[in-house]
């Protein structure tokens, strides 16, 4: 079975993820629900990326990279050797922390993943151009120009060119990598208000190291430090009774 | 100390002014002795009374013909493997990294005595284009891998990561996103090297011999190409010929340079658009 369908819960456990002999993930367990925004916040290098990269086996392109544990994605296994990669990826998409648009246009950039899947018809993916830089919210920015190589925006947009270029794949869930870290607070904020959207019918996971940000979107945050998962639960509830006092240490700036 | 940077300064003028001079003195020498002698005949005649660089300059396309098709191909597809597949790095990239190097710097007559010994000799081909031009291809090769490679590796490894994550394949990410990208740069360096084909002498007297009166019958007939017409020609009592000659393959190499940065940048320029 190698259809996501249904409920888009993540469910990882007993996570370990060895780089070599560096084991950069310890022993990790955790149920990211559907449709919510969940943060992975910590101090840089604690993991986050590496984690975040299990749910689309990106790590798969890492030389020496060893993952252990049991990952499934709406119940389905994404390490089993029965799982199409690609499809996994088309079906969990990635924005990463320095916008990378293709250089080409616009419209080929965003029409990208559905040709990757076999829509040729110029109808079909004039529509899915049109709805996937809508629901980037950079449709009324771009659409006179979608024959511009999309290296000619602002970094603020390149981003949200790059989320809608992800969308465009109908992903049922979003994998976002400090997404934010190298745009002013304008874009930010923009991003910010799009994903509150996504998540009607995806479920986001984002790394930040902005414990503001991870506030204002996060239904759930998780707190690494150090390859381990500290903490997890309502962002609410751990920024205001974090239980473990690594989590307040850092929460509170006094480390990290 | 200032003294000693003011002449050091004058040196570098004073040998700027002789390469420059030396330059000229060539381009203007061979002008001069040349472009009176460019005549119609020496151009396209046939060759019956007077001498014709006609059978040389299609010589000299199918030249560039089979080693293009040849060193191309196989020149990019190498780079694609070490790059793309081996990560450019391990023991392997290590020994081919050395053996294109050195390849590249051997002197082109070894290449020649290599292809006379080949196609002329082992294979009883004798004198012949095709061997002379798969001799050249393999002259080319490394050059075309290194440049190749080069390419690659200027593409950001965050464009592959991109598409590998919109659920691309490793085939598509190659054909669709890095080799677009890098088109520019691969695109010149083939440019370059084909001006090297047009170029070459040595290799072409040990490989395709020297018939400069007649156009090939086949690619397995003997022939002559540009740069061996003026050797002929020079050793052979037309003096003023050999610089006619030379005037046009001087012309011939400066248009392919100037095709080769021209094409790159308005590849690069419709890749990257105007930010770039
Ligand atoms: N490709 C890699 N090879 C070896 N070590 C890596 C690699 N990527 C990350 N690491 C190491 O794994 C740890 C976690 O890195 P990362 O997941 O990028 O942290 P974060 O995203 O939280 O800043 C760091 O110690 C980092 O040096
Ligand atoms: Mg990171």
């Amino acid at each position: 079975m190698n259809e996501f369908i249904g409920n888009m819960d993540i469910i990882a456990k007993n996570c370990n993820l060895f780089y070599g002999d560096f084991q950069a993930l310890k022993n990790i367990n955790i149920e990211i629900p559907e449709k919510q925004v969940t943060a992975f916040i910590g101090p840089s290098g604690c993991g986050k990326s590496t984690f975040l990269k299990i749910f689309n086996r990106m790590n798969d392109l890492v030389e020496g990279c060893r993952i252990e544990g049991d990952f499934r994605i709406g119940g389905v296994d994404i390490y089993d050797k029965e799982t199409d990669v690609n499809l996994l990826r088309k079906n969990v998409g990635m924005v990463f922390q320095k916008p990378n648009p293709f250089p080409m246009s616009i419209y080929d950039n965003i029409a990208f993943a559905p040709r990757t899947f076999g829509i040729t018809k110029k109808s079909e993916l004039d529509e899915i151009v049109e709805q996937s830089l809508r629901r980037a919210s950079i449709w009324d920015e771009v659409k006179d120009r979608l024959r511009k190589n999309a290296l000619g925006m602002s970094g603020g947009q390149q981003q949200r060119l790059c989320i809608a270029r992800s969308l465009a794949a109908s992903p049922k869930v979003l994998l976002m990598d400090e997404p934010t870290s190298a745009l002013d607070p304008i874009s930010t904020g923009k991003i910010e208000e799009l994903m509150e959207e996504l998540k009607k019918d995806i479920t986001i996971v984002i790394v930040t190291h902005n414990m503001q940000q991870a506030t204002r979107i996060a239904d759930k945050t998780a707190f690494f430090l150090l390859g381990e998962l500290v903490e997890y639960g309502n962002t609410d509830d751990i920024f205001t009774s974090p239980r473990d006092e690594r989590t307040e240490r850092y929460i509170t700036g006094r480390f990290g | 100390m200032k003294r000693l940077y003011s002449i050091l300064k004058y040196i570098c003028i004073i040998a700027l002014v002789i390469s420059l001079i030396s330059l000229l003195a060539v381009v203007a020498y061979v002008l001069i002795n040349g472009v009176d002698k460019l005549s119609f005949d020496l151009l396209f005649g046939d060759y019956t009374d007077s001498p014709s660089i006609f059978p040389a300059f299609i010589g000299t396309l199918q030249l560039v013909g089979i080693a293009s098709i040849i060193a191309v191909p196989i020149g990019i597809a190498s780079a694609i493997f070490l790059v793309e597949y081996t990560g450019n790095k391990g023991r392997f990239v290590k020994i081919v990294q050395v053996a294109t190097e050195t390849l590249a710097g051997i002197p082109s007559i070894v290449y020649g005595l290599f292809g006379y010994l080949i196609f002329v000799v082992a294979f009883g081909w004798g004198y012949s284009i095709l061997g002379g031009g798969i001799t050249l291809a393999i002259m080319i090769l490394p050059t075309i891998v290194r440049s190749t490679q080069e390419s690659l590796l200027s593409v950001q490894n965050g464009l592959r990561e991109g598409s590998y994550a919109l659920g691309a394949s490793k085939v598509r990410t190659i054909f669709k996103i890095v080799l677009p990208s890098c088109a520019g740069g691969i695109v010149t360096s083939i440019i370059l090297a084909i001006g090297r084909v047009v170029s070459e002498s040595a290799v072409l007297i040990l490989t395709i011999g020297m018939v400069v009166n007649k156009v090939p019958e086949s690619l397995m007939s003997p022939g002559a190409s540009l740069a061996l017409d003026i050797y002929y020609f020079a050793s052979h009592g037309y003096p003023a010929e050999a610089s006619a000659t030379a005037v046009v393959l001087l012309v011939f190499v400066i248009f392919l340079n100037l095709l080769a940065s021209f094409v790159g940048k308005m590849i690069k320029k419709s890749t990257y658009g105007d930010t770039k």
